[in-house]
C-alpha cells in the first residue's frame, strides 16, 4: 500500500432544484476511488448543503494513483425512488503524485453532468500521503514530471535531454458496445469519459516508466490525442521528449553535488560553459557519467561530464543507427547505463523551442503521412498493429532527416484524421542538427556529422547553415554564402515546424501564413477509397507547398516557422490547411520577386493580362516590403555558381544519402533554380493561384499575427490579454462542387475567421495574434468544421527602431548566464523594455483601460493560453499537467438556443471546469493550452447532439513581472533575480 | 454554402457595452446589426455584415447565459462557469437592473401580478419600449418584490445587499417596490405630470418617516445595518401612526384652533410674499385639505389616492393662484411651525412626522 489518498467533501452551493415540490434539494455525496465508495450525510433541503464530512481515506497502489481519478458523484436522495444524480466531478490526483507539483487539491468544482452541464459546485480537500516505493519492478511512475509545453519550463534548466518517448494505448470504444444498446446516453457519455481519463492515467504511467528506465526526470512537449476509430477502438496515443530537468532554485547547489568522480578536480560544472555556447573551443560530446541517479531525486545533479581531456566523441564517426554506441563510451561510464539501442531509434524531439546553443543547424521539414484501413487490423484490441503504423511513420521521418544530412528531428507532432474506416496518419518535423553537449550519449546518431561543431558560427545565424553537403544537396536549392557571417553556405528559403530561435536575427515583422486546399474525391469504399486518397495526398502536399512559397514571395519573407500542414479527410474531398509564420531572416538572401510568364505572347491581350497581373503582384510585394518593415541592407549578390571547396569541407564528402532522395522531392520540388520565382499561367489553375495569391485580405493596421508562440520583429510585449476559441462548421449547399469552388469556399471560411477575429478586437490595437492556429475537419459530407485559438497580447507601441538594440540585449543575457534559464523567447526584452519605462503596465493600460483586465484581479482568476508563458509574467511553479475529456449530450437542442448555443455554452463550461481544476490546484493559469480534439455531431431532426472535447496544458503559478521587487522572500533563492536577468525565465 | 455553427468563446468573458445595451433594449439580432451598421462600427473595418452578424449573435448568447445569474446578482460573484472581472460584473447587473424612466411611470404603484405582465404589450405600445426590454424590467421589479416583502431590516440596504445595486439604484428599487406594495394611485391624468423621479423622492420620505422602519431610522443608522432589533418591514406604513393621525382633525374641527392657526399663519407671512391675499383667503381650504388627507390614510383606499389628493387638495388651488416655488416653502412651513405655538394642540409630535413628509413631498411635487 504505497499510498494513502485522503478526500473530504466541505460543502456544496448552487445546487440544482431537485425537488420541484419544495423547490430544495435533499443532496448527498459520493466518493469513490478504484472500487471503494464511501458516502457523505444527506444534507436535507439545502441548495447550499454544509456536509464537511470527515475524511475519507483510500488505501490503494500508487499505479493506481496514476491510473484511477477520484470520483465525486453528488446525488439527491429520493426516500421512495431511486437516488437522482447531480453530477460529478473527476480530479486527476496526478499533481499530488510529483513532490514538486501541488500538495493539496482544494477548491470549488463545478458539478458536472453530461446531458445537463454544469449544475452547482462543490468544495473538495484531496491530499495524498505518498510512501516511496523502491522496488526496481514497480508498475508506477510517481513523481515524473510532464510538461505540454514544447519548450524547457521556465522554472528548470534542462540537464539532459534523453530523447523520444512515445505510448499508446487501445480500449473498447464504449459507445460501440453492445450494452450501448440499453443503457441510458448520461450512462454511456460517462463509461466514456471515465474509460478515457484512465487510460490517459495509464498511458502516463507507461511513458513515466519509461522515462525512469531512461534516468531522466520529466517529459517536455508531452502530446496527448486520442483517435475514435469506431468500431476497432479508442486508441490514445502519447508522444514526448524525456529529459532531466533541474529545479533552477537548486541551482546554487548543483556544483557540490555533482558526482565527484566525473568532475574534473578543481572545476565547477559551470565555468565550461562558454559565454557563447557556439564559439569557442570544439565542443565535446559529453556523456552520461549516469551513476542512475534515484528517479525520486528532485534536483538530480547535472551529471554532464566536463574534464578537458574527454574522448571528444562527436569525432568519432558512427555511421548509422546500428552501430554499438559503447564503443566510444569514455570509461568513466557508469555501470547502469542503458543500452543506446532503444534510444536511438527515434532521434526525434517533441520540443519547438530550444536553450540556446542546443540546435545547431536546421535542414527543413520533413514530413510524411500514411493512409491505413482500420478495418483490417488483425487483433483490434491490442495495440501491436498501430504501434507498428506508427514506428514505420517515425522510421520513415528519420530517413527524411537523414537525407537532409541531420541526425535529428525536432518540433516533432504527430497527427490522424479518421474518416469512416481510412485514417491517415501523419507526422511532420524539422530536421535537424543538434549539439550533443546536451544529449544524453546515444540518444543522437551524430555520425560523420563531427566537423560542425568545430564551425565557429555567430549564435544568430548558425542554425540557417545547411547541415547537408553541397556536392550531395538532396534536392535542388540554390545556396549562397550566409549574409551575417559570409562564411557558410545557407539555403534561399527554410521552411521549419519549429518556434523561430530567439537568437535569430530578422529583418522587419513576421506574419501569419496559410495555405488552403480543397480536393474533391469519389466516395469509395476500403482499399479503393485508401488508394484514392494515397495518389491525392502528394498532389495536395504539393500544391499547399507551392501556395506557401508563393505567399511567402509576395510577403517578400524567405523563412517559415511553425509550419503545421493538416490534411483532413471527408466523405467526399480533403481539407489541406497549412499555417506558419513567415519572417525575412536577415541572414538567408533576399527573395526574388515573382514573375508571370504566359505560354502564348503571341496575343496582345492576353500579353496585357499578364502585365496587369505583373504589376499588381509587384505593387502588392512593395506594399508588403513597407508593412512588415522588410528593408534589408543592399548585399552584393553573390550567388554561388560554382561552389567553392571549403577548406574544412572539401575534406570529407557527405554519406550516402541515395536512400531517401525520392521520398524528399514532394517536399522541395517548387525550389526554383531561379532567381525570380516564375508563375506560368498556360492554365487555368494558375490563374486560379494568382487570383487566390492576391485575394488574401490583408491583415487590418494595428494587427499582427503568427503562429509561432512571440510574434517575430516585436520584442516589447506587455501583459497577454486574452485567449479566443472559435468554432465554425459550414454546410456546403451545392455537394457537386469543382476543386476550384470548393477552394474558393475554403479559402473564404478561413479569411471570414480571420476577419472576425479583427473585427471583434478592433478595439484593442495595436494588438498581436499570438498562436493563432487553425483546425479543420469534415465531420460530416458537405460540412467543413473550423476551429481557431489565438491569444491576444498587445505590444507597447513604440516598437520600432529598437529592435536591434534589444536582441543584442538578450544575446548579451544569452551569454552571461547558464544555458537553461535563457528561453528562446523575446522574454528578455521584455524585462528590459520594462525596466527602461517608467510604467510600462500603467502605460499600456492607459492606452485601452476601457477593455483591459484589472491589475489586482482576485486570486481566483485563472488565466488561459496556448503560449508557453505568460507575456509580462514570470511563471514560479509548475503544478501538473492538466488534460481533460467532456462529453456533453443534449436531447433538447432547439431549447439550449440550437447547435451554437449548446457548444457555445460547453465550452464555456470546459473553459470553467479547466480554470476550477488549476486554482484548486493553488495555480493563477493555464499555460501551453490546446484543444485536441472539438467532435461535433448533431441530429436536428431529432432535437440532438453531441459533443466531446478534450483540453490540455500546464497548471501553473505565476507572478507579475511588475510585482517581482515587492515579493522578493519568493525568488531570493532564484539566481536569476539576483543577477538581473530576471526576464529570462 | 450556409454557416451551420459559429460560436467564439473567450476565456475572461468580453463583451460590448453598445451591444449588451441593445441587447438590453429588447433589440432583435438582425435590428441590433442595423443599429450597429449605422452606428459606424464597420468603419475603418474591412469586415462584412456577415461578420458583424455574427459577432452579435456571440454576445447576445453570451448574455442569455449570462441573464440565468444576472437574476441572483450574488451568485454572479462566485459562479465559475464566466470569469467576468469584478468592474465588469458591477456594469452588468447595473444596466441589467436600470430601467427606462417611461415605462416604471407606466406600472408604478401597479399590482406586479401576471395581469399586469399581460398588459405590457399596451405599455410597450405607449412607451416605444420594446416588449422584451419591458418584460424584462417588469420581471427586474417582481423580483426585487419577492425578495424583499420576505426579508426583515431597512428596504434599501436589503435589495443593496441582494442585488449588488448602486445606492441610486436601490433607492429607486426601493420606491418601485414600496409603491406596489401600498399600490398608491399614480396613473390618474392630473398626475401625469409627475415624473418617476418625484414619486421616488416622495416614497423615500414615506419610507423613512412614516413605516415602522423608520422609527428605528436613528438606532439603525448608530449600529450599522445590525438591524435585528428593527422586527417590521419598511414597505408598509405604520398603523399607529396612521391612527394617531386622525387626532390632527382637531386642527379644522375646533373653530378657535383654526381661527388661532390661521392669525398666526398669516402674521408670519405678511408681506413677505406676492401671493399673501391668496394664502389668507385659502388658508382654511388648504388646512382642510391637509388634514382631511391626514386623518383618512387608515384606509387602504384613501392611501392609495394619496398623491392624487395632495395634487388635488393642495397643488392645484395653489397653482391656479400662482404661488411660486418659494411662496410654497414659506407656506409649508409657517404653517408647520405655527401649529406648535397653539396651546390647545397637543399632537406635536405626530403633526411633525406629518408635516415634515407632506412639505417635502409637496415641494418635490410642487412644480410643472
Amino acid at each position: 500500500m504505497p499510498g494513502k489518498l485522503k478526500a473530504k467533501i466541505v460543502a456544496g452551493r448552487h445546487l440544482p432544484v431537485m425537488d420541484r415540490a419544495s423547490d430544495l434539494t435533499d443532496a448527498f455525496v459520493e466518493v469513490k476511488f478504484g472500487n471503494t465508495t464511501f458516502k457523505t450525510d444527506v444534507f436535507p433541503k439545502s441548495l447550499n448543503p454544509q456536509w464537511n464530512s470527515e475524511w475519507f481515506k483510500f488505501e490503494v497502489d500508487d499505479e493506481d494513483l496514476q491510473d484511477e481519478p477520484l470520483q465525486i458523484t453528488v446525488l439527491d436522495h429520493d426516500t421512495y425512488s431511486a437516488n437522482d444524480a447531480i453530477g460529478k466531478v473527476y480530479i486527476d490526483i496526478d499533481p499530488l503524485l510529483s513532490c514538486e507539483a501541488a500538495t493539496v487539491i482544494s477548491g470549488w468544482f463545478p458539478i458536472y453532468d453530461t446531458i445537463h452541464g454544469i449544475r452547482g459546485e462543490i468544495n473538495v480537500l484531496v491530499k495524498v500521503d505518498l510512501f516511496n516505493d523502491l522496488n526496481r519492478f514497480r508498475q508506477s511512475s510517481c513523481g515524473v514530471k510532464f510538461f505540454c509545453t514544447t519548450s524547457i519550463p521556465r522554472c528548470y534548466r534542462v540537464a539532459l535531454v534523453h530523447g523520444f518517448v512515445e505510448e499508446l494505448v487501445v480500449n473498447e470504444d464504449p459507445e460501440y458496445q453492445w450494452i450501448d444498446r440499453i443503457r441510458t446516453p448520461r450512462a454511456s457519455n460517462e463509461a466514456r469519459q471515465r474509460l478515457i481519463s484512465l487510460m490517459s492515467g495509464e498511458l502516463q504511467r507507461k511513458i513515466g516508466l519509461k522515462v525512469l528506465e531512461m534516468g531522466g526526470n520529466a517529459v517536455v512537449g508531452y502530446l496527448q490525442c486520442f483517435d475514435l476509430e469506431g468500431e476497432s477502438g479508442l486508441v490514445v496515443r502519447a508522444i514526448g521528449t524525456a529529459c532531466t530537468l533541474d529545479k533552477l532554485t537548486s541551482l546554487h547547489t548543483i556544483p557540490t553535488l555533482t558526482d565527484g568522480c566525473v568532475c574534473s578536480p578543481g572545476r565547477p560544472v559551470f565555468s565550461e560553459d562558454p559565454p557563447h555556447p557556439l564559439s569557442g573551443p570544439p565542443t565535446p560530446l559529453r556523456t552520461l557519467p549516469s551513476s542512475s541517479p534515484p528517479p525520486f531525486s528532485p534536483s538530480k545533479p547535472c551529471s554532464r561530464q566536463s574534464s578537458s581531456s574527454d574522448t571528444d566523441l562527436s569525432l568519432t564517426p558512427r555511421i548509422g543507427k546500428t552501430s554499438p554506441p559503447s564503443s566510444p563510451s569514455p570509461p568513466l561510464s557508469a555501470p547502469f547505463l542503458i543500452p543506446s539501442q532503444k534510444l536511438t531509434e527515434f532521434p526525434i524531439f517533441t520540443l519547438t523551442c530550444f536553450p540556446p546553443g542546443f540546435l545547431v543547424h536546421v535542414g527543413g521539414v520533413v514530413s510524411t503521412r500514411s493512409v491505413k484501413l482500420l478495418d483490417r487490423i488483425h487483433n483490434p484490441d491490442e495495440p501491436e498493429t498501430r504501434d507498428a503504423w506508427w514506428e514505420e511513420i517515425r522510421q520513415e521521418i528519420k530517413s527524411h532527416a537523414k537525407a537532409l544530412g541531420c541526425h535529428a528531428v525536432v518540433g516533432y507532432s504527430e497527427s490522424t484524421s479518421i474518416c469512416e474506416e481510412v485514417c491517415i496518419l501523419s507526422a511532420s518535423g524539422t530536421a535537424a542538427m543538434l549539439n550533443p553537449r546536451f544529449m544524453r550519449e546515444g540518444c543522437l546518431d551524430t555520425g560523420g556529422s563531427d566537423h560542425r561543431f568545430e564551425d565557429a558560427s555567430p549564435p544568430s545565424c548558425g542554425f540557417v547553415h545547411i547541415p547537408y553537403d553541397e556536392f550531395n544537396m538532396p534536392f535542388p536549392a540554390q545556396l549562397t554564402y550566409c549574409y551575417h557571417c559570409r562564411r557558410q553556405k545557407v539555403p534561399d528559403v527554410l521552411f521549419t515546424t519549429i518556434d523561430l530561435p530567439a537568437e535569430a536575427e530578422v529583418t522587419g515583422k513576421g506574419c501569419l501564413i496559410q495555405a488552403r486546399l480543397c480536393r474533391t474525391k469519389k466516395k469509395a469504399q476500403g482499399e479503393v477509397n485508401a488508394t484514392s486518397i494515397s495518389n491525392l495526398l502528394p498532389f495536395m502536399e504539393y500544391e499547399l507547398h507551392t501556395q506557401l512559397m508563393n505567399k511567402l514571395k509576395l510577403r517578400s519573407m524567405n523563412a517559415l516557422f511553425g509550419l503545421r500542414i493538416q490534411i483532413s479527410v471527408g466523405e467526399n474531398m480533403l481539407l489541406g490547411l497549412a499555417s506558419a509564420t513567415g519572417v525575412y531572416l536577415s541572414a538567408l538572401p533576399a527573395p526574388g520577386g515573382i514573375q508571370i510568364a504566359g505560354k502564348t505572347p503571341s496575343d496582345l491581350s492576353y500579353d496585357q493580362h499578364i502585365s496587369t497581373m505583373q504589376k499588381r503582384i509587384d505593387d502588392t510585394i512593395a506594399k508588403n516590403k513597407e508593412l512588415y518593415n522588410i528593408h534589408p541592407p543592399e548585399c552584393i549578390e553573390e550567388v554561388v555558381g560554382s561552389p567553392i571547396p571549403d577548406r574544412q569541407r572539401s575534406s570529407r564528402l557527405f554519406r550516402s544519402t541515395s536512400e531517401s532522395s525520392d521520398e524528399l522531392s514532394e517536399l522541395d520540388l517548387s525550389h526554383g533554380k531561379k532567381d525570380a520565382f516564375v508563375l506560368e499561367i498556360d492554365d487555368t489553375d494558375a490563374v486560379e493561384d494568382i487570383q487566390s495569391l492576391l485575394t488574401d485580405a490583408p491583415i487590418p493596421a494595428g494587427f499582427y499575427s503568427c503562429n509561432t508562440e512571440v510574434m517575430p520583429g516585436i520584442y516589447n510585449w506587455t501583459s497577454g490579454l486574452q485567449m479566443f476559441t472559435s468554432v465554425r462548421v459550414y454546410r456546403l449547399s451545392n455537394a457537386n462542387l469543382t476543386n476550384q469552388g470548393l477552394n474558393k469556399i475554403f479559402t473564404d471560411l478561413c479569411e471570414n475567421l480571420l476577419k472576425s477575429l479583427y473585427f471583434k478586437l478592433r478595439s484593442m490595437i495595436p494588438c498581436c495574434l499570438c498562436h493563432l492556429n487553425f483546425t479543420v475537419a469534415v465531420p460530416e459530407e458537405e460540412l467543413i468544421q473550423v476551429r481557431g485559438h489565438t491569444y491576444l497580447s498587445t505590444p507597447l507601441q513604440s516598437w520600432s527602431g529598437e529592435n536591434e538594440e534589444q536582441l543584442q540585449f538578450s544575446m548579451e543575457l544569452c551569454g552571461e548566464s547558464t544555458i537553461s534559464n535563457n528561453q528562446p523567447t523575446a522574454k528578455p526584452s521584455v524585462s528590459s523594455s520594462e525596466r527602461c519605462s517608467p510604467l510600462p503596465e500603467g502605460r499600456s493600460r492607459s492606452l485601452r483601460s476601457t477593455r483591459s483586465l484589472p491589475c489586482g484581479a482576485p486570486v481566483t482568476v485563472v488565466k488561459m493560453t496556448p503560449l508557453s508563458f505568460l507575456p509580462g509574467t514570470r511563471i514560479v511553479k509548475y503544478l501538473g499537467i492538466i488534460n481533460m475529456f467532456f462529453i456533453r449530450e443534449t436531447t433538447s437542442l432547439r431549447e439550449e438556443g440550437g447547435v451554437s448555443g449548446f457548444l457555445h455554452s460547453f465550452i464555456a463550461e470546459v473553459f470553467a471546469m479547466v480554470r476550477a481544476h488549476v486554482a484548486a490546484l493553488g495555480g493563477n493559469a493555464l499555460v501551453s493550452y490546446s484543444m485536441k480534439e472539438c467532435v461535433f455531431m448533431e441530429n436536428p431532426n431529432k432535437n440532438q447532439a453531441q459533443c466531446l472535447i478534450n483540453v490540455s496544458g500546464d497548471a501553473v503559478i505565476f507572478i507579475r513581472e511588475s510585482d517581482q521587487e515587492a515579493i522578493p522572500p519568493l525568488l531570493s533563492s532564484r539566481q536569476t533575480s539576483s543577477t538581473g536577468a530576471d526576464g529570462t525565465t | 454554402m450556409s454557416v451551420e455553427l459559429d460560436v467564439f468563446v473567450v476565456n475572461t468573458t468580453i463583451m460590448d457595452e453598445e451591444v449588451y445595451q441593445l441587447w438590453l433594449d429588447g433589440y432583435t439580432v438582425n435590428d441590433a446589426v442595423k443599429v450597429r451598421m449605422e452606428g459606424g462600427v464597420l468603419e475603418g473595418c474591412d469586415a462584412s455584415a456577415e461578420v458583424l452578424h455574427s459577432d452579435t449573435m456571440d454576445q447576445y448568447r453570451t448574455f442569455q447565459m449570462c441573464e440565468r445569474l444576472l437574476h441572483s446578482p450574488v451568485k454572479l460573484a462566485n459562479q465559475l462557469l464566466f470569469q467576468i472581472p469584478p468592474h465588469r460584473q458591477t456594469m452588468l447587473i447595473e444596466r441589467y437592473y436600470a430601467f427606462d424612466s417611461v415605462f416604471v411611470r407606466e406600472v408604478l404603484g401597479k399590482k406586479l401580478s401576471k395581469g399586469t405582465k399581460k398588459d405590457l404589450d399596451d405599455v410597450s405600445a405607449k412607451t416605444g419600449v420594446t416588449l422584451k426590454s419591458c418584460r424584462r424590467q417588469f420581471d427586474n421589479f417582481k423580483r426585487v418584490f419577492k425578495v424583499v416583502e420576505e426579508l426583515k431590516g431597512p428596504l434599501v440596504e436589503n435589495i443593496r445587499k441582494h442585488f449588488l445595486l448602486s445606492d441610486n439604484l436601490a433607492r429607486d428599487y426601493a420606491a418601485i417596490v414600496f409603491f406596489a406594495n401600498n399600490r398608491f394611485e399614480t396613473g390618474k391624468k392630473k398626475l401625469h405630470y409627475l415624473t418617476f423621479q418625484d414619486f421616488a423622492f416622495c416614497a423615500g420620505q414615506l419610507i423613512n418617516n412614516w413605516t415602522v422602519g423608520a422609527l428605528g431610522e436613528s438606532l439603525r443608522s448608530a449600529f450599522v445595518f445590525s438591524d435585528n432589533m428593527v422586527e417590521d418591514m419598511d414597505v408598509d406604513l405604520e398603523k399607529e401612526f396612521l391612527q394617531d393621525l386622525k387626532e390632527l382633525k382637531i386642527l379644522i374641527t375646533d373653530r378657535d384652533l383654526l381661527d388661532q392657526h390661521k392669525s398666526l399663519v398669516c402674521t408670519a407671512l405678511r408681506g413677505k410674499t406676492k401671493a399673501f391675499n391668496e394664502m389668507e383667503a385659502n388658508f382654511k381650504n388648504l388646512s382642510r385639505g391637509l388634514v382631511n388627507i391626514a386623518a383618512k390614510l387608515t384606509n387602504t383606499k384613501d392611501v392609495r389616492d394619496f398623491f392624487i389628493d395632495l395634487v388635488e387638495k393642495f397643488i392645484e388651488p395653489c397653482r391656479s393662484d400662482k404661488w411660486t416655488a418659494g411662496d410654497m416653502r414659506l407656506y409649508l412651513t409657517h404653517y408647520t411651525n405655527s401649529a406648535h405655538v397653539l396651546d390647545t394642540f397637543k399632537h406635536q409630535v405626530v403633526w411633525d412626522r406629518y408635516m415634515g413628509v407632506i412639505k417635502s413631498c409637496i415641494l418635490k411635487m410642487y412644480h410643472d
